[in-house]
């Protein structure tokens, strides 16, 4: 690590002249055109294939659930086995409202955030004082723990049989949620719209730079008097909250809350969309999540076993030979072309 | 008074067979932990390749069980060290989550191979028929099965006790672990010795896994099912020892049989409870040195 920086010091790349540490941040926080496709894609989709409004759907949950995870993965680097904690929780959350009468869509998501950011900020408070496998095994701990009260909550969660009979009112008292998902598809873009355009402000700024700089260099951060541990709570929260709407999105949109929302599993997929698309890039997850989903709607149609294998192989040959995930390869092709 | 005794005598009884099987399976995890640093979470796999390995020499082969367990053991060790030499080397120095979603990935391809070979039901170990028998002690009867594994357990423990601490090759095993840089510098392949001792320790899994195949049923889910309880007999336990992870799977075998025993309706909750207030209060595990 330091080598490299040593050279890159010493060699700095002829493309891009030398700025001022503030010019190359508003610069790099400007918008560029390919930013917006996953947008057209959002749109053309919705066009394109209505009958398959309810995957989509689904994939864009994904989609902001990966994204919260790559605040902390990505850009704080944070490893965790449990963050399906959160979205779990979000989950658990919205649904037992709309279960008890409260209906209304978008205060019960606002709900959701709350409650898994509050948890987000407990648990994160007490486990990001370790690190290393002992804040792996926190993580894993925390999820098996919510998990486990799930199932044995059954009077309150539905336990193994899952939530049932959760009733919206119409969106906005307007909308109401259609068979054919129309609304529930356009509800969950515009809600991965504003996360979206919430993080990419959040990580271009002073604060997310930190976080990078806890990734980057611990005992510098340290150095200089940031107060890290604190940064990374706040970091964890804000993930968290948002993890929690993607699991509300899930059970408003799927109308059943079931016990696998809360899962070591949930939490191992995830990462592996995210790893998949490219971790830290903020664009990880709206490539990484469609191909894991479509894949596995695919595949797993022929035979989940198999799906299994091509998923471990995928992982085992993204982690030795393409690091940088999907957009990584993007980024090597690109840069052999221009040079 | 006395209804509680033999409560108490069956549980301690059975939850120290399956913290035996925990610690023969975990111990080689947490040496190449604290060795190497390297986050192995397909150590279950190489349980349940050894599981798979006696049951099928067993069966179709008609091996015996001594001699189905021997080949077993020696088949995932050789296998180990092809993995390791051609796939774990490579992330040594890589960051963490790379190491763990490596493992992960290796995990899912080895569910979905045994998935395909021996189908998804759990495999049934036929035990040789003095197994099958019960011990009868102080008026009450034990299976053979579960004092045979508590036995084997204790002398693993006790040969890798001495192994560790009596041995020249376990000072050089202390040495690495304590510090790698120095312990390479005053001449000890560390790399060599990684190799050994991985391999030592996923035949050991792999023994196990054979051994406890009939309490720990082996089923294609088997390295997800039980990787909680191997992380967590290596992280309370702390890593690169032999001696905590033993005391560790004594207090998770025993606690999670009374747990489950006395408690059904709370499952394994109160383990996690108790894992989490473990790890805040030791970090680095109750006898590792942080």
């Amino acid at each position: 690590m330091l080598g490299s920086f040593a050279l890159r010091r010493l060699f700095p790349p002829s493309r891009a002249p030398t700025t001022s540490p503030v010019e190359y941040m508003v610069r790099s926080h400007r918008l560029r055109w390919p930013e917006l496709l996953p947008w057209v894609v959002v749109i053309a989709c919705y066009q394109g294939f209505p009958s398959y409004l309810a995957l989509g759907s689904q994939v864009m949950i994904m989609v902001l659930f990966a994204l919260s995870l790559d605040l902390i993965m990505g850009y704080a680097g944070i490893v965790t086995l449990g963050h399906a904690a959160f979205f779990g929780v979000g989950a658990y959350s919205a649904g037992l409202l709309a279960v008890h009468g409260w209906g209304e869509p978008i205060s019960a998501l606002a709900v959701a955030a709350v409650v898994a950011g509050l948890l987000g900020i407990v648990t994160g408070a007490v486990i990001l004082r370790t690190h290393g496998l002992t804040l792996l095994m926190l993580t894993l701990a925390v999820v098996s723990m919510l998990s486990e009260a799930a199932n044995k909550a059954g009077s309150i969660t539905g336990g193994a049989d899952g939530l049932q009979g959760i009733t919206l009112s119409p969106l906005l008292g307007l909308f109401r949620f259609d068979m054919f998902g129309r609304t529930a598809y356009i509800y969950c873009a515009v809600v991965l719209l504003l996360a979206w355009a919430f993080m990419r402000v959040l990580v271009h700024s002073p604060f997310g730079r930190s976080l990078t700089g806890v990734r980057e260099n611990l005992p510098r951060m340290h150095a200089i008097g940031a107060p890290v541990h604190r940064r990374l709570v706040t970091a964890y929260a804000i993930s968290a909250a948002l993890a929690g709407v993607a699991g509300a999105l899930q059970a408003q949109t799927t109308q059943f809350v079931g016990l696998n929302v809360i899962s070591f599993d949930l939490s191992g997929a995830v990462l592996i969309m995210l790893i998949l698309g490219g971790v830290g890039r903020l664009y990880g997850a709206f490539i990484g999540a469609p191909i894991y989903l479509i894949a596995q709607d695919m595949l797993s149609r022929l035979d989940p076993v198999y799906w299994f294998f091509w998923v471990g192989l995928l992982l085992v040959v993204v982690v030795l030979f393409a690091r940088g995930g999907i957009l990584g390869l993007f980024d090597a092709l690109r840069r052999r072309i221009v040079r | 008074m006395d209804q509680y005794v033999p409560a108490a005598v069956s549980i301690l009884f059975h939850g120290l067979a399956y913290a035996m099987i925990l610690y023969v399976i975990s111990v080689g995890l947490s040496v190449t932990m604290g060795l190497m640093g390297f986050a192995n979470l397909a150590h279950g796999v190489f349980a349940m390749a050894g599981g798979y390995l006696t049951v099928s020499f067993m069966n179709p082969l008609g091996l015996d069980f001594v001699s189905a367990l021997v080949v077993a053991v020696l088949a995932v060790a050789a296998i180990s060290v092809v993995l390791e030499r051609f796939l774990y080397v490579r992330l040594y120095e890589a960051s963490e989550i790379e190491q763990v979603l490596f493992t992960i990935g290796l995990i899912f391809m080895a569910i979905a191979v045994a998935k395909f070979i021996w189908g998804p039901l759990p495999q049934h170990l036929p035990l040789p028929g003095v197994l099958h028998s019960q011990i009868e002690m102080m008026g009450r009867s034990f299976p053979t099965y579960r004092a045979f594994i508590i036995v084997i357990g204790m002398l693993i423990a006790f040969g890798l006790w001495a192994g560790i601490e009596r041995t020249s090759f376990g000072a050089r095993i202390r040495a690495s672990v304590d510090n790698r840089r120095m312990a390479r510098s005053v001449g000890i392949d560390t790399d060599r010795l990684f190799t050994f001792t991985f391999a030592l320790g996923s035949g050991l899994a792999a023994f196990g896994g054979g051994v406890g195949a009939e309490i720990m049923a082996i089923h294609p889910g088997y390295p997800v099912e039980h990787l909680v309880y191997f992380l967590i007999v290596v992280a309370v336990g702390g890593m690169g020892s032999v001696r905590g992870p033993f005391v560790a799977a004594l207090l998770l075998g025993v606690s999670d049989t009374a747990c489950k025993y006395l408690l059904p309706e709370l499952g394994a909750f109160f383990i996690y409870v108790a894992l989490f207030a473990a790890l805040l209060w030791r970090p680095a595990g109750l006898f590792g040195r942080a």
